[in-house]
């Protein structure tokens, strides 16, 4: 190759890069760093005058127990959607995963929560929590009994949020594992079941081992997504009853656009990135010697 | 099956003797296990729909019918003027137009960049291609909802509060769509690039004319997904729109709701008519959302 017709291509390179460059250099490295640096800085009750305060502001983040709470209560929240989730999807997959006349039906029907937004789902499950018209209370109150307040009772506010992000990601998952069943070969079941082998030993000795990829992939991308859930908060609890559900993402959006202090959301928003970082360089580690990638 | 491996165990090898059948059982036996299975898949899509079927039947009844269980999950009479009241009663409508107007653009903005910056990766070379892949990729590894304090002070010294290019210009690149479309791009057969470089085909001839055509599945993919992502974006919209003639559906249904506490109804109605646009997509594509959403999980 001429050195001419390498600098040309080396030109269209750039030229190609250059909208992706400029749009992740504006909106995501840019303020990437500059999130970092806004930490640094403290504002005053009124909104105003910017202060220097190293990294007091990040301490005092860490170590605030308030944000400690919404670090527990999302912890909580994770540990309440991810293996459920996960489990009513594999569930719903293997229900699925036969060759029956009608099953694709079945199957349109159970990936069809992937289409509801953060704010169909919620709204939609006000139709079932409602302590008015609510199908549960209204049912509750056909029997005798006392209306339970989903989203107003620090008990139920969580578990209620919980229910409606692991309807809302019932869809996904079963179109992933479903994907993932329909990659497995056929001949392991077929000596298997020669073998005398029962319907859950082929489960636990073949089906979870080849799905494990995708399991582990489901479990890194479900927990992070559980870590930047906001808008069944915004939605449906805004952050109570007595921050029984002020998630960090909701935390920040608060701390910044509620309380002014955009300092203070950003120390926020950074100790939200490096958990994000550990969890998913942790996920990897730990899951990954268990993972069953042969073939 | 027992039987058999007694047999077997006996040492009496040359024997196999089949296990006895009875025809009529085995006929009973297997149409009981085909009730059971469609028994089991119907009970979990029913579980899988109550949300959306509750929401349809309130969204119908008006004032009191909707408080009687069980008479309010079999209404007798409908009320479908709702759905027109909806639209009269909110700006429903524009909301629906912008969320159209907003995932189009950034569909059509990420496949382009997507397009573009893969061909460079998998096709072109350059000094630090394969570190600038790398950073790239870690752009993954910074969520949106990290930046979105900068990003606000950027929307605002840009002068983009309640704009299109607010809720469009920031995702114009997707790391995602760009390893989706390189993979695809790098399955292109060496011969038929050759082929084309003696046609006379130039890098963008041949990107357009032969590499494109090849990858329409991953664009496909790439499309419907970044389509369904826009349109159910909550957090990016309800921060940089305040005038509701910027609001997307999402938004607009936050609107709603906090607005019509008292009517039910009305509310239920607007969720249905914002998750029409997605469902009839998501039957219309499945097949490319499928790819697009697994493509991630599952090799090959």
């Amino acid at each position: 190759m001429g050195p001419r017709r390498r600098l040309r291509e080396r030109g269209l390179a750039l030229a190609l890069l250059l909208p992706s460059i400029a749009v992740f250099g504006t909106f995501v490295f840019y303020p990437f760093v500059r999130t970092f640096w806004l930490g640094f800085f403290e504002t005053d009750p009124f909104g105003g005058n910017e202060r220097w305060v190293g990294f007091s502001q990040y301490t005092d983040t860490i170590t605030s127990a308030s944000f400690r709470n919404s670090l527990w209560v999302t912890l909580k929240f994770t540990l309440l959607t991810v293996p459920v989730g996960l489990a009513l999807g594999i569930g719903l997959a293997l229900l699925a995963h036969q060759r029956l006349r009608g099953v694709t039906i079945y199957r349109t029907i159970f990936s069809s929560t992937v289409a509801t937004s953060v704010a169909v789902a919620s709204l939609m499950f006000v139709s079932l929590l409602s302590p008015s018209v609510g199908l549960i209370n209204q049912t509750l109150k056909w029997l005798g009994r006392d209306a339970i307040f989903f989203l107003q009772s620090p008990g139920w506010a969580l578990v209620s949020i919980s229910a409606v992000t692991v309807w809302q990601n019932l869809g996904i998952i079963f179109i992933v594992v479903s994907a993932g069943l329909q990659s497995l070969p056929d001949d392991l079941y077929e000596s298997a079941r020669l073998d005398g082998a029962s319907a859950w030993s082929q489960f636990v000795e073949i089906t979870l081992p080849l799905l494990s990829p995708t399991l582990l992939f489901g479990f890194v991308v479900l927990t992070i997504t559980s870590f930047q859930t906001f808008g069944q908060v915004d939605l449906l609890t805004n952050g109570g009853p007595l921050e029984a559900t002020n998630l960090i993402v909701f935390s920040i959006f608060e701390t910044a656009f509620r309380d002014f202090d955009p300092g203070r959301a950003a120390a926020q928003a950074v100790v939200l990135f490096f958990i994000l970082l550990a969890l998913t360089l942790v996920q990897f580690k730990v899951l990954e010697r268990r993972v069953f990638y042969g073939r | 099956m027992a039987a058999e491996r007694i047999v077997l165990g006996a040492g009496d090898a040359a024997v196999v003797r089949p296990p006895r059948r009875d025809p009529a059982r085995q006929r009973r036996r297997r149409r009981l296990r085909t009730v059971a299975r469609y028994t089991a898949l119907s009970a979990a899509a029913i579980v899988v729909l109550v949300p959306i079927y509750v929401t349809i039947a309130f969204s119908l009844q008006s004032g009191s019918q909707a408080l009687q269980f069980p008479g309010s999950l079999l209404p007798s009479e409908l009320d479908t003027g709702v759905f027109r009241r909806v639209f009269e009663v909110s700006n429903i409508s524009r909301y629906l137009l912008n969320s159209a107007l907003v995932a189009v653009l950034i569909t059509a903005g990420q496949v382009l960049t997507s397009i573009l910056a893969a061909y460079a990766f998998s096709e072109l070379r350059f000094p630090g291609r394969d570190v600038l892949f790398i950073v790239f990729l870690a752009t993954l590894m910074v969520p949106a909802e990290v930046t979105i304090v900068a990003n606000y002070d950027t929307i605002v010294s840009l002068g983009w509060l309640d704009s299109y290019q607010g809720l469009v210009v920031p995702f114009l690149a997707t790391a995602f769509g760009t390893f989706l479309i390189r993979q695809s791009f790098l399955g292109v057969p060496r011969d038929l690039r050759d082929a084309a470089r003696l046609d006379g085909y130039g890098h963008m001839g041949f990107l357009w004319g032969v590499a494109v055509p090849l990858a329409r599945p991953a664009i496909a993919a790439l499309a419907v997904f970044s389509f369904l992502l826009s349109w159910n974006q909550y957090l990016w919209p309800l921060l940089v729109t305040n005038d509701d003639d910027f609001r997307t559906v999402q938004i607009g249904l936050r609107t709603l709701a906090s607005s019509n506490i008292t009517e039910f109804n009305l509310v239920f109605a607007g969720t249905v008519v914002a998750s029409i646009p997605i469902f009839v997509l998501l039957i219309a594509f499945q097949k490319h959302l499928v790819r697009g959403l697994t493509s991630g999980a599952v090799k090959g």
